[in-house]
């Protein structure tokens, strides 16, 4: 299964970046991209209808890690600020859906564009302060950001609405218009839908002015400057629309777990969320999933390994992957597509 | 040909009941077999709740005792216990995989309200036992919305129900102050206090409650001392708690002092709150203290050391949570033990609400297990105690703080 979501990522590998605009010439064949492409769409849709319940939900789970990595990647992969506390931006996602639905009755479809709307201006807000923060005590300043969330979630003056420390629980939908889905799988399709719309999104705004700008800004700000790009504006907005998908993520994973707590959105999730970046590789937009993967299914193995030293396994395995994979699980699969097109020529 | 008549009937009768009982009595659910019960479990082996972990490992060494004693009914019980790392995201998902992948009889023992109340709607809607959670929250006994899940210790409400009895008999004339963690736990514990004193409620003369994300609790003390009260109830978890203690003998306040059960380890609460200052301090306890000598010839101490010794040689002894996860594993026996060949989530759940007056070992003396189709709260009573400088003294009877009653 791991496999099958694999072997549709090569495919999305399209977006260019810096080391493959150098290869594009002698890189990965068209052909192919669109060939892997289809196929990992037929496999992520006929999927839900093999696996059992448990898988589909865990699933659900990668795609919304994903979503969430793909946000933190288009801050830290295509903008170079770091952000170590986008845990935040998930809980306000979550806990956004969560209100909604719980006082004012709105069906979940919605709540999901206003998570959105509603991170996209924390963020932006946030990114003001970022301006002044240079990468390392940008990633620190996020990261209190992240330790302070659940306090702040528990407060008294907001307990009426997130529920304190006790959370709120929430109903999953069940699929309309009477479609032969269960609850699991119809939520595992909203997800999908939703992923590939941001992942479009997302290689659209990489591959336009805008996103050209982000890099420039990336790549050398002084320069960037120059060629009349305005620095704070690019940097807030980017900070905005990578808080937008984290909070999307958020939005969809209360509706999938039924349950938002604060104790869900802890420094854990954000660190998880900067590894799963790392894994994937910074700067692939597919990279996202195998980042997904990796913070889904790695615990488990580590614990089935060894269940007293499961932490210590699982410290092993991310080393091995970063020792064996340097520019992340995309970057892997990206050589070795590359050294197959090469060797048929 | 009568009697030869009568006797095929009789054969006859005797095959069908025969039948009967062995088609009636092996019935059952996903996670049983002639064989072995598949038994799943939640604990926070990672994280910043991993110190309970050690409730786990307990349970989990005490199945390995049931098993190489010949199992339970002749079968020999399957533990999987899965990391949630105090995460309730992961708790769900580490539920559906027990319930849907391994396919367990029952859910044991999670741990942490947060985890219990992310997975409580999920396992109510599969009627699979979510049975004796790790938590004190109240809200566990509601058998008429959620009657696939069951609490197990003392609930803060009846804890705080006990502090009330005691206060009315020894000291009817105090004027009660209490500080309480403004969260569920300690409102819960206030409930309690307040429904046992009943009319009597007027006897609270100030309340402060503190967040936990407040540095100390000074000023809280200070008001409490200057509105004149006399006895000090201070439900808090041990940073605090300690805190506490420390403040009112810093303000030269003596006013009688009960600690709540969570915060009364002499470690971590007592030793940095001032041992001086502990002393005379009131708590309540259900479960034996292993470092308490008067316990050292007892035999149930004796053979829970013996446990410790041979299954969980790692483990601390010191330490409450294998007292507590040796004696809740216990629990659970008696109630697989009752449920006998029918091994149904059903007929769990049946058993588990028909436990009367069950004994365990390393309960207090005289505390006893009860629940009902209407009680879903296992142990209700306690006893209190007070702490002489050195350790905890046992006084008084067995006090039963059940709620509703």
């Amino acid at each position: 299964m791991d496999r099958s979501v694999a072997s549709e990522t090569p495919a999305k590998a399209a977006p260019p970046d810096r080391a493959e605009t150098s290869n594009a010439d002698l890189g990965i064949p068209a052909a192919w991209n669109r060939a892997a492409l289809v196929l990992g769409l037929l496999i992520a849709v006929a999927l839900p209808f093999v696996v059992k319940n448990f898988m589909i939900f865990q699933l659900t789970t990668v795609m919304i890690y994903a979503i969430a990595i793909l946000g933190l990647n288009l801050l830290t992969g295509f903008n170079g600020q770091f952000s170590l506390g986008h845990s935040t931006f998930v809980a306000i996602g979550a806990y956004t859906t969560a209100i909604l639905m719980e006082f004012a009755g709105v069906p979940f479809y919605w709540t999901v564009p206003a998570a959105g709307m509603v991170c996209f201006a924390f963020g932006f807000l946030f990114g003001f302060p970022a301006l002044r923060l240079e990468s390392i005590y940008l990633a620190l300043a996020t990261f209190a950001l992240a330790v302070a969330t659940p306090q702040i979630l528990k407060s008294t003056p907001l307990a009426p609405w997130t529920g304190g420390v006790q959370g709120m629980v929430i109903l999953k939908p069940e699929a309309p218009f009477g479609l032969p889905l269960n609850a699991d799988q119809w939520m595992y399709f909203v997800t999908l839908g939703i992923g590939l719309a941001l992942a479009v999104a997302a290689v659209n705004l990489i591959n336009s002015r805008s996103g050209r700008a982000m890099k420039a800004i990336r790549d050398n700000p002084i320069a960037a400057r120059a060629m009349g790009i305005n620095i704070s504006l690019y940097k807030t907005t980017a900070f905005g629309v990578s808080a937008l998908y984290a909070g999307i993520a958020g939005s969809l994973s209360a509706v999938v777990v039924q349950f938002v707590a604060p104790d869900s959105f802890t420094f854990v999730l954000a660190i998880g969320l900067f590894v799963g970046l790392v894994i994937g590789g910074v700067g692939s937009i597919p990279g996202a999933i195998f980042g997904g993967l990796f913070l889904v299914f790695v615990p488990n193995i580590a614990e089935e390994v060894s269940k007293g030293l499961a932490g210590a396994v699982y410290g092993v395995i991310l080393i091995l992957v970063i020792y064996l994979m340097p520019s992340g699980a995309a970057g892997l699969v990206r050589l070795a597509a590359l050294k197959v097109a090469a060797w048929r020529r | 040909m009568t009697i030869g008549k009568h006797a095929a009937l009789a054969g006859f009768a005797a095959g069908l009941a025969l039948a009967a009982s062995a088609a009636g009595a092996q019935t059952y659910d996903p996670g049983a077999t002639d064989t072995s019960i598949k038994i799943g479990n939640i604990n926070p082996y990672s994280g910043p709740a991993s110190a309970y972990g050690q409730i786990g490992k307990t349970i989990g060494a005490y199945f390995d005792k049931v098993n190489k004693e010949g199992g339970v009914n002749g079968r020999t019980i399957e533990f999987i216990s899965y990391d949630d790392g105090y995460s309730p995201p992961k708790a769900v998902e580490q539920a559906r995989k027990l319930v849907e992948s391994d396919e367990v009889l029952l859910i044991f023992q999670s741990l942490g309200t947060p985890s219990n109340t992310a997975i409580q709607k999920y396992m109510n809607a599969k009627k699979v036992p979510q049975l004796f959670v790790a938590t004190g929250a109240t809200k566990w006994g509601d058998p008429e919305n959620f009657p696939w899940t069951m609490g197990w210790q003392p609930n803060y409400q009846s804890e705080g129900r006990i502090y009330a009895q005691y206060i009315l008999e020894n000291h009817p004339d105090a004027k009660v102050a209490v500080l309480y963690q403004n969260d569920d736990y300690g409102k819960d514990v206030l409930e309690g206090l307040k429904d046992g004193l009943g009319d009597k409620g007027g006897m609270i003369i100030a309340e402060a409650p503190y967040e936990t994300s407040d540095p100390t609790v000074d000023s809280q003390i200070i008001n409490l001392k200057s509105s004149g009260a006399d006895l000090f109830v201070n439900i808090a978890t041990p940073k605090f708690a300690a805190q506490a203690i420390k403040k009112v003998a810093e303000l030269d306040w003596h006013p009688v002092q009960i600690v709540n059960n969570v915060s009364q380890s002499v470690g971590s609460v007592l030793k940095p709150a001032g041992l001086d200052n502990s002393t005379g301090v009131l708590s309540t306890a259900y479960t034996k203290d292993p470092t308490d000598p008067q316990w050292a010839d007892d035999a149930a101490y004796k053979e829970w050391e013996a446990f410790m010794d041979e299954y969980y040689p790692d483990g601390d002894k010191t330490s409450s949570f294998t007292v507590y996860g040796y004696t809740v594993a216990q629990t659970l026996m008696k109630v697989l033990e009752q449920a006998g060949d029918e091994l149904t989530r059903e007929n769990i759940m049946r058993q588990a609400a028909n436990l009367k007056d069950v004994e365990l070992g390393m309960l207090l003396p005289g505390i006893v297990i009860n629940t009902s189709e209407t009680d879903f709260f296992p142990i209700e009573q306690m006893q209190m105690m007070k702490f002489n400088g050195e350790r905890w003294e046992m006084f008084g009877d067995v006090i039963d703080g059940a709620v509703g009653s």
